[in-house]
């Protein structure tokens, strides 16, 4: 497997070589067999939450005090569109996906990765050692560590003041920049093994080609590198995006959200409705909704695939 | 001509450095946080010079209420789901990397779809659902739903790995009489040992740092892994203790960082773990 995403057939051949049937040939179903614990477990852990999710995102569930849940059709949605809080809950959403997925992550990791083609041997293996140890660690080791580092008393303003330079609350005046940098610091190390992989696929001859042809840095990169490697451009925007939607340890560990919602992206909204107000119906309405927007993501992935295909 | 182009090359490479170096920097100072602080007898939240080392940080978390228990939880709970997977998807793979079906591709894309869905947007659903089928707050449920959600990559993978053992090899045991499951377990697993652990690797990684899915299925906190445990140095023990929170941090991160590098080394540097690093 490379970075450059599963980019194997999809079962139009079976395996590496010609068509294989068994000698004495049992039936397809007897064949297929050893598929039912994984379709019975995905039937039952994941399609099973994903219908029940459709069905209570119709209902006034609440988490306690009410004998009866009932249906109320698209009442959820259309009080989604009407609240504030929801609204702002996209709006965040959106601008930390922007942030730090489509410019932070995605830009930096090609920047790395083109860097580090050109870099010496230990420079290289040392940035790499740790972009990559932020990537592994675990999602709320990372929340924590970026915490100290975006405190009023933390590192970032310590270094601020040494400089010279005004000093702040980041997590304060600025909550969701300080998420959205530290979903940066976390993922980047995902973009640039892609890129990674993807760079060192371009032939030596076509940069050298262009160099001695006297096209500079950034016109190489303009018009041979990015064009040659724009499906992993693809994929990996994809990925990230769907990545990013679905933060919510980091975020809970730098903010809960707050203060004052200032941080509170889709995935925290949801988790308030559901668990601090209660309302299982309308958080799981709001997941359907962000389903919904990943689902879109996925397939157009998927396309992306196929294309490569 | 050559000559101007060396230069350039090396005035390039100086810049690539340099420009590497910054990075670096810059990505390094939490980390260096964590690991300073983590002997730091008086740790704050910035980093600086230890007043002096001492080991008193990882003496204090090294107690069973503090780091075993929720360390152990964590082994039990991603022991067990990894192997359930594992062994649902190396089941699930061969067929589907063996024979021809018309349901190959159709199952394959639905597979391919499924490990891309974010999985944070159906844990308040899956949350009422074990509530209403009472498997809320049991170790088995969560076991179970960690399984199925990283199932879907995991098959894929497996697949893919399994593409690359040759067929000819099952066809001589075919041919003595063996049975497809005898043949997977005794020729075609064997061979596909670095992809197996590549996955199994993988699926443990996932799973050990994620945190919402404890957070959400479990309420008992003597069963909350260490990913969910690690809050506590917040809420329930009064005055935050920087540094055994840097020293717990560090005690749980130490076997996945081990993991990682077990896998990055067989697979060679440009190995990255494919498709689904999700939340």
């Amino acid at each position: 497997m490379t970075t450059t995403a599963p980019h194997t057939d999809l079962g139009k051949t079976p395996g590496p070589t010609a068509p294989l049937r068994p000698r004495r040939g049992p039936g397809a179903l007897v064949r297929a067999l050893p598929l039912t614990p994984a379709v019975v477990l995905l039937l039952l852990f994941l399609a099973g939450p994903i219908a029940y999710c459709v069905y209570i995102a119709f209902t006034d569930l609440q988490l306690t005090g009410q004998a009866q849940d009932s249906f109320v059709g698209f009442e959820n949605f259309t009080r989604a569109f009407g609240d504030e809080a929801f609204l702002n809950a996209v709006w965040l959403t959106l601008v930390f996906t922007v942030l730090s997925s489509l410019i932070g992550q995605n830009t930096l990791g090609l920047a790395l990765a083109a860097l580090m083609r050109r870099a010496s041997e230990p420079v290289r293996t040392l940035t790499g050692g740790i972009v990559v140890t932020a990537w592994v660690l675990p999602e709320v080791v990372a929340g924590f560590l970026l915490y100290a580092f975006f405190r009023r008393e933390g590192t970032l303003n310590a270094l601020l003041d040494w400089l010279h330079l005004p000093s702040q609350n980041w997590l304060f005046t600025l909550p969701i920049l300080a998420v959205s940098f530290a979903n940066v610091w976390r993922g980047t190390a995902f973009s640039m093994l892609v890129y990674s992989a993807a760079l060192n696929e371009i032939p030596k001859e076509i940069t050298e080609a262009a160099e001695v042809d006297g096209a500079g840095g950034w016109r190489r990169m303009w018009h041979i590198t990015l064009p040659m490697i724009r499906r992993s451009i693809g994929t990996n925007l994809m990925l990230n995006t769907l990545q990013t939607l679905s933060v919510f340890g980091l975020i809970w560990v730098m903010t809960r959200g707050g203060p004052g919602g200032r941080s509170q992206t889709l995935p925290l909204f949801m988790y308030e409705q559901a668990f601090q107000n209660s309302l299982i119906g309308y958080g799981t309405a709001v997941a359907l909704l962000l389903l919904l927007v990943g689902s879109l993501f996925s397939l157009v992935y998927l396309r992306l695939l196929r294309t490569e295909v | 001509m050559a000559v101007t182009l060396a230069s350039r090359r090396t005035t390039r490479r100086l810049a690539a450095d340099a420009g590497l170096l910054v990075v670096a920097a810059a990505f390094v100072l939490p980390l260096a946080w964590v690991v300073l602080s983590s002997l730091d007898p008086r740790a704050d939240l910035r980093v600086k010079a230890p007043d002096g080392l001492t080991p008193d940080n990882f003496d204090a978390i090294l107690t069973p209420e503090i780091t075993f228990t929720p360390l152990l939880n964590s082994l039990i709970l991603c022991g067990s789901a990894t192997l359930l997977t594992v062994v649902c998807a190396a089941l699930a793979a061969y067929p589907l990397s063996r024979f021809r079906s018309r349901f190959n591709r159709p199952f394959l894309l639905t597979i391919l779809f499924a490990t891309s869905l974010p999985i944070t947007a159906i844990m308040v659903p899956v949350y009422a659902l074990f509530v209403r089928v009472d498997l809320i707050d049991t170790m088995q449920g969560t076991i179970f739903f960690f399984a199925a959600s990283q199932l879907p990559f995991a098959i894929w993978l497996t697949k893919n790995f399994m593409d690359g053992v040759p067929k000819e090899l099952e066809e001589a045991a075919w041919t003595d009489g063996a049975s497809s499951l005898q043949s997977l377990i005794r020729i075609v697993l064997p061979l596909m040992g670095p992809g197996m652990g590549v996955v199994t690797v993988f699926s443990f990684v996932m799973m050990w740092g994620n945190f919402f899915v404890p957070f959400m299925l479990l309420l008992t906190p003597d069963q909350m892994p260490a990913s969910v445990s690690i809050n506590d140095f917040f809420g329930n023990r009064g005055m935050v203790a920087y540094g055994q929170l840097a020293a717990f941090s560090i005690v749980y991160s130490t076997p996945v960082i081990l993991l990682y590098v077990l896998i990055a080394r067989r697979l060679g540097g440009g190995f990255a773990l494919g498709g689904a690093v999700k939340g």
